[in-house]
């Protein structure tokens, strides 16, 4: 790519980085200007996303298990969901928004600065409030470890956290992805939200209650099934969806790499797609 | 460093540079049209290093496609672009270090933070050194009169003082050529003319390159000895502001108030009267030429109330040359 040249990958993503972390502290600071709001979107997005779980409890409080998988099972896979898809949710949720960027002609004020564009984009109206999910996912997964037996071994105590890191990162791609699209399509954010939110709440429940096909297409097209399906499956040791080999809920970290390629070549493409169009 | 051979000090080099888009058109169900359209055809210029220079046209003739590749957000369909020796779409972010710009419409600071936070930013993804950051702070608020406005909210300031902090902040990593989109459009009389006394200094004193595109043409009357205009994505002229005038035989027009309606005021050619309302006429005349002895032979002959003369609408001088233009290629 073109705008590499005389940069090294390491040192770009280095500014990359930087440039991210000043411009969401700028965003932090702007939203303490209104400290009420805050505090207020803040606990909505929290309640808003409890609603969901309370939606699975009452469901059962008339049956006994979904799917075959009991409440602290499902609120495992929950749980798991809302940590990976909240956290990149806060750390790139904002890049829907890249489509009105490019309507409005403001993404052009981020390109004349000295700072690569997905940073920029990706910490754009970066907003803490967004905490909210990743609290309610992580008390949600609270309260299945302590509810759940689990047979714990070293390997299912190491596949937890590389379940939520490469969940996210599976998570971010398809932001980033979605994000790129929007230089092509302006108005697509609500389709991307269909994979983005749509998927995070497809992976709350068990795969066994969908059908083998969206089964087969979250799992080989979109991987989603890598988030915690997969890895799931084995920590709780249940039977994998599709009889997947058991190595599969290890490969959830290749998975994520492989997405996060893919979607950084999606988002070069996108971007010098504008460069050469306009908008 | 790639330079011309034989130019020392072009800082700013278009050579045979077009901006093709491809357009797709709806014509029927599930049907598109494409078409491309030359939004920039074939422009070459060159701006030497401190040359402040306006570049004029109507909405949609290239003006900003041209800034845009300029400042490496757009990558030229073919030609050959260099600024400070820099190509700018390979190069974005080098060259980021070395450009500002001003989008009129667009500001850059942020919304609901004091100013001098959006500064603070400013320092640090520029990489300013700290004592530099500081004196080019000082003279900016200095010069632009920020000092009250450094801990107000971006949203609580005025047009005006908002587009001063805009320029401030485009300026404060000593950029050596600064680009502004309609840089003061909206503004009132008094913010107009601090926003072009600065540029005069700033260019004056740090022998800034300025091109600055605009709608107002006082701005570029007061500011710019060099006017490009460009139309339908070419180049129609570059030269001096006056030069303009002789090109589009532009006119200016005496305003007469007499004592009562009368039949159009017979005048020598070519002044003409161009319209008539109750007891007010209205003359044309060339540019070129003085209003004196035009007014000193209705004042003889009529009964004079009171007159005044308007300048040149460079608007319409514009307008003019593009329709003999046109005329010209139509035939």
């Amino acid at each position: 790519m073109a705008e590499t040249v005389g940069e090294r990958t390491p040192a770009r993503v280095r500014e990359g980085l930087r440039a991210y972390g000043l411009i969401a502290a700028m965003w932090i600071r702007s939203t303490m200007a209104y400290r009420t709001s805050f505090a207020l979107t803040t606990f909505t997005n929290f309640a808003v996303t409890g609603l969901d779980f309370v939606a699975i409890l009452l469901m059962f409080s008339s049956v006994d298990a979904l799917g075959g998988f009991s409440l602290p099972e499902i609120a495992f896979l929950y749980g798991l969901s809302s940590l990976a898809f909240g956290l990149a949710d806060l750390l790139i949720g904002s890049m829907e928004r890249l489509g009105r960027r490019v309507r409005d002609g403001t993404l052009d004020t981020l390109l004349v600065r000295p700072a690569p564009v997905l940073a920029q984009v990706a910490a754009d109206r970066f907003a803490l409030r967004r905490l909210g999910r990743v609290t309610q996912g992580a008390l949600v997964l609270g309260y299945a470890l302590t509810a759940l037996d689990i047979d714990w071994t070293p390997l299912k105590l190491l596949l937890m956290p590389v379940m939520v890191v490469s969940g996210g990162a599976i998570f971010c791609s398809v932001f980033v992805a979605g994000a790129a699209f929007q230089f092509v399509a302006q108005d697509a954010s609500e389709v991307q939200n269909a994979f983005t939110y749509g998927g995070a709440t497809l992976l709350q429940y068990p795969p066994v209650v969908f059908a083998q096909d969206l089964v087969r297409g979250v799992t080989f097209v979109l991987p989603l099934a890598f988030v915690n399906w997969l890895p799931a499956s084995y920590v709780l040791g249940r039977p994998y969806p599709l009889d997947l080999p058991t190595w599969v809920a290890f490969a959830s970290p290749l998975v994520a790499g492989v997405c996060c390629a893919l979607a950084g070549v999606a988002w070069r493409t996108g971007l010098r797609s504008y460069r050469s169009t306009g908008s | 460093m790639d330079r011309v051979d034989g130019v020392d000090d072009a800082f700013i080099e278009l050579d045979g540079v077009e901006k093709v888009f491809e357009v797709r058109r709806k014509t029927g169900f599930l049907k598109r049209e494409r078409r491309q359209v030359r939004a920039v055809d074939s422009i070459s210029f060159r701006v030497e290093r401190g040359e402040m220079v306006g570049y004029i046209g109507p909405n949609g003739a290239g003006k900003s496609t041209t800034i845009k590749m300029l400042t490496g957000i757009l990558t030229p369909s073919a030609g050959r672009l260099r600024v400070a020796g820099i190509d700018p779409s390979r190069e974005r972010t080098r060259l980021a270090h070395r450009i500002g710009v001003v989008f009129g419409q667009r500001t850059t600071l942020w919304w609901d933070l004091p100013l001098v936070d959006s500064y603070r930013l400013m320092h640090r993804m520029y990489r300013i050194p700290d004592a530099r950051y500081r004196e080019n702070l000082d003279r900016l608020v200095e010069l632009l009169d920020l000092a009250d406005l450094l801990d107000v909210p971006v949203r609580q300031l005025s047009l005006g003082q908002r587009m001063r902090g805009d320029i401030a902040a485009a300026l404060l990593h000593d950029p050596e050529v600064l680009y502004l989109d309609e840089p003061t459009i909206g503004l009132d009389v008094v913010s107009k003319a601090r926003v072009r006394e600065f540029l005069r200094e700033l260019n004056a004193e740090r022998r800034t390159t300025v091109l600055l595109t605009t709608h107002d043409l006082q701005d570029i009357e007061q500011l710019c000895k060099r006017v490009m205009v460009i139309d339908h994505g070419r180049l129609m002229y570059d030269g001096p502001l006056a030069g303009l005038h002789e090109a589009g035989e532009s006119e200016r027009t005496l305003v007469v108030d007499l004592e009562r309606e009368l039949p159009p005021i017979e005048a020598p050619a070519p002044a003409r009267v161009v319209r008539v309302e109750g007891p007010r006429q209205w003359l044309a005349f060339p540019a070129a030429e003085s209003a004196a002895p035009l007014v000193a032979r209705i004042a003889a002959e009529y009964p004079l109330v009171d007159l005044s003369v308007r300048e040149p609408d460079i608007e319409a001088v514009i307008a003019k040359m593009y329709a003999e233009q046109a005329g010209r290629a139509v035939s």
